[in-house]
Order: C-alpha cells, then structure tokens, then sequence
C-alpha cells in the first residue's frame, strides 16, 4: 500500500506531533490516545464494578456471613464484615450506576469510538478535537465524584439505578453525589455525540459513502444520535431531582408525604411518576446505546473471519435506523406495574413488541454470514459469536415482559435482572471483548496471545452463563430483584444452593478476567508485531500502518466498495481494500 | 387439602376459543412434565383466578421462544461446524437476499403482534375491568409495613367503624377483593407472587386493582419495590377464609378495637 511505511513527511496542513508529555498523553487531542484513555478509564470501572457485583452476589449466597477485612475497609457499612441492608442497597446501585455509565459506555463509545470511527472513514481526527479532549476530561470528576460518594455520611447512592423518586428526593447525600457525577458524565456523552454526527457526516473520505460506511460508524452514528436526543431529558430529570433535593422545589414530591412519622414540609403538587416517565423515556434509548455499538462490532467482525460479505448491508442498516426509530416509543414497558393507565401499558406493549424484529433481522442476517463462509475461529471471532448467541438469549427473554400479563409477575424480579445481563454482559461486554481482540493490533501494533485469548473466552463464556442463566430461574420463583435478605420469604426457600452455585461461578468469571488484564498488558510489550493488516481486513484503519501514525494517513486513501467484499470470485485475494484502485476489468461492487 | 372452589365465571365469550387453546396448550404440556421437573423450573403455585391466564401465557411464550432459541442456536452450531475453514475452500459470495429479508422481517412481527393480541385480552380482564360484588380493602403502604383498612358493618371504607389491621390481610375466598393501594412515603409495590398479583403503591396515587382466591390457606405479602433499608423485610400475611370464618374474623377485629378504645378513653 501506498500508504504506509512512508518516512516522517508530514502531508500538507497537518499539524506535527506534540512531543511534551503532557500533551501527547494526558491533554491529548489525539483521538487515538483519547480512545486509548477511555479505555484505560472503562476497563478500571469495568473492574470496581465487578468487586461490587462480588459483594453482592456473596450476600445472596451466604446472607449475613461475614466478611472479615471488609470490615476494616468499609467499618460503616460492613461492622464486623457483616454487610449491612442501606450497604447492600448501595453496592448493587453503585454496581449498575458504575457498569452502565462509567464502563460499558465510554468502553464502546469512548473508547472504540473515538479510535476507530476517524480510522474507518478515512479522516485525520474527529471534527473537533479540543471538544473530545474536553469530553475525556469532563468524564474524569465523574468518576472521581462517584467513588468520592462511597466515603461521604450515609454511603454511596442506595436508592437503585433508577433512582425512583420520592425515595431518591430523601435519600442521604451520597444521592446528590450520585446525581452530579451522571450529570457531568452527561455533558461529556453529549459533547461526544456532537462530535461523532459531525465528524461521521463530514470527514468520510472522497468515495465514501454512507451506504459504504463500515457497519462499526453506522452504528456509533446511530448511538450519538441517540445520545444527543435522549441525555438531555436525563440531565433535564435530574436537574430537577437535584432542585427537590437541595432547594425545596416538589418537582416529583405529591403532597401529604410522611417520611418515618414526620411530615414532609417541602411536598406537594409533584408527580411521583413523572421521574420515572423522564427517566426510562432516556432509559429505553439508552439501553441501545449500550448494544447498537456491540452490534456494530459483532458485524464488523463476522464478515472478516468469515471471508464472506455481510449478509443484508441496507437490511442491517435500516433496522439500526429501526431500533433508533422505535426505541422513543417502547419506555413505557418498563412502567406495566407503576400505576400508569393501563390501556396505556396496552400501547407500550404493542410497540414493545414491534421492536423486537429489529434485532431479530439482525440475527438472522449474522446467520446469514456464516452461512457458506470459511470461517476461522481467532478469539475476535469466537467474542463475536458469543455476542450472538447470547444476544438471542437477552432478546428472547425480552418477549416475556413485553407482554403485559405475564409482566405482572416477572417485573422486578431476577428474570429481569437475567434478562439485563443477557444483553449488557451477553450483548455489549461479549461485544467488547470481541473488539478488544481485534483492534489491539492496531492500537498498540502488536498481537495479543490467541491461546490465552481463547482460554479467557471459554472460561467467560461458561462461567458467564452459570452465573447468569440461572437467574431466570429464580425470577420465575418469583425472587425480587434488589433484595438484601430472600431467605425471609417462604416463597423463596430452597433457592439458595442455586444463589451460591451463581456467586461460585462469579469467582471464575472474575478470575478468568485476570487473564485478559495479563494478555491485553503483556501483549502490550512482547506480543508479535501485528503489521498494518493481521486479519486481512477491507476496512480503512487496516490501510494504515499499526498503529497509525499521528496524523493516521499519509494521503487521505479513496474509496472505491464497501467495506465487506471478501472472496470476490474474480479476486485472487480473499479480501478487497475499499481503497485499492480498481484495476482492469470494473467489477459492480455491492454498495 | 381444603376444596378447590371456583368463582364466578366472569370469562367474556370474545376471545374464549383462543384461551381454551392457550389452556390446551399449557395444560397439555405441564402435567407430563411438570412432575419431572425440579421445583425451581416451575412457576409457584396459582391460587387466583386469573393466575391461569398469566401461566398459560407464560408458558406460550416459553414455547415460542424456546423453539426459536433451540432452533437459532443449532444453526448456528450448524453453520459454525459445516463452514469452518478448510484449505482450498472459498467462501460463497453473497450480499444476501432480499426475498429472505422479508420473510425474517414479517414472520417475526407477526408472532410479536399476535401475542401482543393475546396478552391485551387478559390485562384488560386483570387491570381494566373492576368486577361487582367485590369486598373492598384499602391498603396504605409505608416503610416498611402494610397498613390494612377494611369496611365495618355499613360496608362502607373510610367511615368510623373502619377496621385497621397491620400487616394482616384476610380475605374470603371466592369473592373478588378490590385493593386500592397508596403509599405514605415512597413508592411500595404490593406483590402476591402466588395470585400474580403486583402493583406498584405511588404517593399521590390511588390504584385500585381487583383479584380472586380460589381457595384458602396463607400466603406472603411482599413489596416488590426498592423503599429504603428495610425493604427487604416489608414483609405481610395474606389469609384466605371461608365467608364465615372471614366475618367472624373481622367481627373480633372490630371488637378488639372498641375494647382498646374503650381503654384508653
């Protein structure tokens, strides 16, 4: 390639590389080093949100056993090592809070975002790069305000994810805490969704069109949009949550509220539902946000190892575009039980329903990529094709709570909560995995280790389901989701074996994670040089050497097919750079 | 065992054949297997009278997506196995079919409508329609407690010879109970796993649900919401009585009552 292996020269209108430390690796307005910094960011996150997974899981195990240095660590919370009930309420809060928010997201928008959506378009940077610089350095406090909360009077936030008011308007102060760090995380998300639409609608390359686009952008474009119409409603919410917290106002505080015998003096003419109509219509988008991106990956990567292009291009972009179109009108699904007016419920169940067929369409056409392949099983691969087999579990279970009756006993209970980590672990975390493993190389310009690899995805995989599956069993007991002490109820006798099978099986998956940390840092410095291309890829960032350099191409390339023409039958390679010039004979390439 | 009663029937002639197959459908598959199966791959007993619908309903869906999960995943399996890669074999060439796209796209959507069809019958019966007849109780929940209010001897709630328990909830079987639910503090969520009942108790808010026991014995209150430090433990009790028993219950209740009055005045 003409690209590549060219001397320091740099193109006209680039800027040189800043050389002092601290703008090269901490202020940087690279987005290679701010994707590299959002990953740092997410993968800590990812394991502070583990540990309080573990805390919790060894409650429902063992309720009440003690453990014995949390008690030195945590002395409020955990007297003794005993976990208290206000400590378990903020350990699975904090858990969820931290996954959602602080790891998954900047993990497949922060991070591969920002890395790979300049690189596939063929562009120098994102459109503003002061602005993703200052997004990185917005989501930094974030994090720093939501662990600081953890130490504050009365403990980290308790009152759930979704912090339902009235009981988060009288929550103790780690609830103001909780509610400034997603806020200043949310200014970061919308100073990043800006970005990603402007970088994506202007910078494609000459040649690239939208319908050329990798289904990687597609995706994250699909997300920003999403992002930058949904976190305002948010950050509105929870503006106001703030305002009844800390100036009186009642936004959400009915009148005649009694709190442990003592009238609420702030209170009345608010809406106890109106947070939760204002969260989940964020929420529902929001729960795309956090797959469409995985999607994205999953169908970047079956195409390359499969040697095959994509089955269904438009199909698979048009029900991204059908799930970004849906999902305004479906979060009412989340509210059957809350009182809201049940023809209502009927309504939501309906769209509920409708937008299943998105990602069935999207299954079918993975399937449909495999199908007559040559498909070689590199650890990419296999996270890639955990993402799908699960995401068909986390899809499937989807159906029994759209359905309005079968949701009166379901809702709130541990089907929910498998069904949530069906998609998020299932879904976006196998999606993560899968990208981690194949833009390491160009990241770092090195290959990770394939056996550990492997080793690290089978042990997830299996422990993964043990731990998760099981949980569907529960919730058809009808276990409630977010209880400290299950054992008090007679319905719930008998199932603690299952809960301790589950957290013994969360021990491996933590511990199976320890062998990714050891690959992704070791690989780091000894793995094998990976070259511009490892997998013999079409899209752009393969174009260009491993990792890029500063100002990622030396020519901007131009695009000539789409990103998935593998085994062209008039092609001696397998695989078509989608800026190799046609020579010869032109061949109607799909796009 | 006491007798199994049945209520009313209240089951509108729209739409029976299709639950009489949904029934079949359940009814068919469970006893076969259902002693077979350990206790935690079934649903908890049914005790109301709309329990069946939720079940039957449940079960249709684990059906449906059961099949589509075991079939989805073969293939898959499938597919990984027979196309693996082999030396001097290419992959087909295809950017896919459209006439494919369309089957996957309406097949899809139209199970998903259809069982949308089916479940808007039964939570209309469940959540849009009050039946006659009903007793009426009000429950108030607070952290982390039920306070329960019944109607004296003018039948009637929120009078002077209202009858308060705490924690305690008696009903008469085969009588449909009408709750109207509030909260005092925080959202609560009023949950009978055994009569699939569960609805969420909002300050503000009054809802009035409605359910049926088909017969007697005790069961748990649970809340189903996160309400603070001690939701785990705002447990209550739930009796189910004869008519008789019912009445007398609450007729010592009332006692009870004027006595402690008479006591402290």
């Amino acid at each position: 390639m003409s690209t590549i292996a060219l001397p320091r020269e740099l193109p006209p209108g680039v800027h040189p590389e800043p050389t002092s430390f601290w703008r090269k690796y901490i202020f940087s307005l690279d987005h290679k080093v701010i994707g590299k910094q959002y990953l740092f960011y997410a993968l800590f996150m990812l394991v502070v949100g583990g540990l309080l997974a573990t805390l919790v899981r060894w409650q429902l195990a063992w309720p009440g056993k003690p453990i014995g240095f949390m008690g030195k660590l945590m002395p409020e919370g955990m007297p003794g090592g005993v976990m208290l009930p206000e400590f378990y309420n903020s350990m699975f809060t904090m858990h969820a809070t931290i996954m959602i928010f602080f790891a998954i997201m900047p993990l497949l928008i922060g991070a591969f975002g920002n890395f790979v959506v300049p690189l596939q378009i063929g562009a120098r940077d994102m459109a503003f790069p002061t602005l993703n610089m200052l997004s990185f350095w917005t989501a930094v406090p974030a994090a720093v305000v939501i662990i600081w909360s953890f130490f504050v009077t009365g403990g980290a936030a308790g009152g759930g994810w979704t912090s339902y008011a009235p009981l988060s308007a009288i929550a103790p102060k780690g609830q103001t805490l909780w509610l400034i760090a997603l806020l200043l995380l949310g200014l970061s998300s919308l100073l990043t969704a800006v970005n990603f639409i402007t970088t994506v609608i202007n910078l494609r390359a000459p040649g690239l069109t939208f319908f050329r686009l990798p289904l990687t952008v597609w995706a994250l474009f699909v997300t920003a949009v999403l992002l930058l119409l949904a976190l305002p409603v948010l950050s509105g919410a929870m503006i106001m949550l703030l305002f009844d917290r800390v100036l009186g106002t009642t936004f959400f505080l009915p009148a005649g509220l009694v709190i442990s015998g003592q009238p609420l003096t702030n209170a009345g003419g608010g809406q106890a539902l109106l947070w939760q109509h204002l969260f989940w219509f964020f929420g529902h988008p929001e729960v795309y946000i956090m797959i469409l991106p995985a999607m994205g990956i999953t169908s970047e990567i079956l195409p390359v190892f499969a040697r095959k292009p994509i089955f269904g291009y438009r199909a698979m972009a048009y029900s991204m575009l059908g799930i970004a179109g849906l999902g305004w009108i479906v979060w009412g699904h989340h509210m059957f039980m809350s009182g809201m007016n049940p023809i209502l419920g009927t309504t939501f169940m309906i769209s509920t329903m409708v937008i299943a067929v998105p990602s069935a369409i999207k299954t079918f056409n993975w399937l449909g990529t495999l199908w007559g392949g040559s498909i070689r099983f590199t650890t990419p691969m296999l996270n890639a094709l955990a993402f799908v087999s699960m995401f068909v579990i986390g899809g499937l279970s989807g159906i029994f709570m759209a359905s309005t009756p079968v949701d009166i006993f379901i809702h709130d209970t541990y089907f929910i909560v498998g069904h949530i980590h069906y998609v998020l672990f299932g879904g976006s975390l196998f999606g993560a995995f899968a990208g981690l493993y194949f833009w390491f190389p160009k990241m770092f310009g090195r290959m990770m280790n394939e056996r550990w690899g492997k080793i690290h995805f089978f042990l997830t995989f299996i422990a993964y389901n043990c731990v998760f599956f099981p949980m569907h069993f529960l919730g058809m007991r009808g276990m409630q989701r977010r209880i400290y002490d299950y054992t008090e109820y007679a319905h719930l006798k008998g199932l603690q074996p299952m809960n301790q099978f589950m957290t013994i099986s969360l021990f491996v998956l933590g511990a199976a994670q320890v062998i990714l940390v050891l690959n992704f840092f070791l690989s780091m410095r000894r793995g094998p040089k990976a070259g511009p291309n490892p997998w013999l890829a079409n899209t752009l960032e393969w174009q260009t050497s491993s990792p890029p350099p500063h100002e990622n191409f030396h020519d901007i390339p131009t695009v000539h097919r789409g990103p998935y023409e593998f085994s062209a039958p008039e092609r001696a390679d397998d695989y078509w750079p989608q800026n190799e010039a046609p020579s010869g004979r032109s061949v109607t390439a799909h796009g | 065992m006491p007798e199994r009663q049945k209520g009313p029937p209240r089951v509108r002639s729209r739409g029976r054949s299709l639950r009489v197959a949904l029934f079949a459908l359940g009814a068919s598959a469970l006893p076969s297997l259902a002693s077979a199966l350990p206790f935690w791959l079934k649903l908890p007993e049914n005790v109301s009278t709309y329990g069946g619908q939720i079940d039957g309903l449940f079960y249709l869906i684990l059906w449906i997506t059961g099949i589509i999960f075991v079939v989805v995943e073969a293939v898959l399996l499938f597919f990984l196995f027979r196309y693996r890669h082999r030396e001097g074999k290419a992959a087909h060439y295809t950017h896919g079919s459209n006439r494919l796209e369309v089957i996957w796209t309406i097949v899809p959507a139209v199970i998903c409508v259809v069982l949308a069809l089916m479940s808007r019958r039964s939570w209309a019966e469940i959540k849009q329609s009050i039946p006659q007849g009903a007793m009426n109780v009000e429950i108030l929940a607070e952290q982390f407690a039920w306070n329960l209010r019944y109607p004296g001897t003018d039948g009637k709630l929120n009078t002077a010879d209202d009858v308060v328990t705490l924690n305690q909830l008696h009903i008469p079987v085969g009588r449909p109970v009408v709750v109207s639910l509030k909260a005092k503090d925080v959202i609560h969520s009023f949950f009978l796993p055994e009569f699939r009942v569960k609805q969420d108790a909002v300050p503000g808010m009054t809802t009035r649900i409605w359910f049926e026991a088909t017969r007697v014995g005790n069961w748990e209150i649970v809340c189903a919401e996160l309400c603070g430090l001690g939701h785990y433990r705002m447990k209550g009790f739930i009796t189910v009585e004869t008519q008789e028993n019912f009445d007398k219950w609450l007729a010592d209740q009332a006692a009870e009552a004027a006595k402690e009055a008479d006591q402290s005045s």
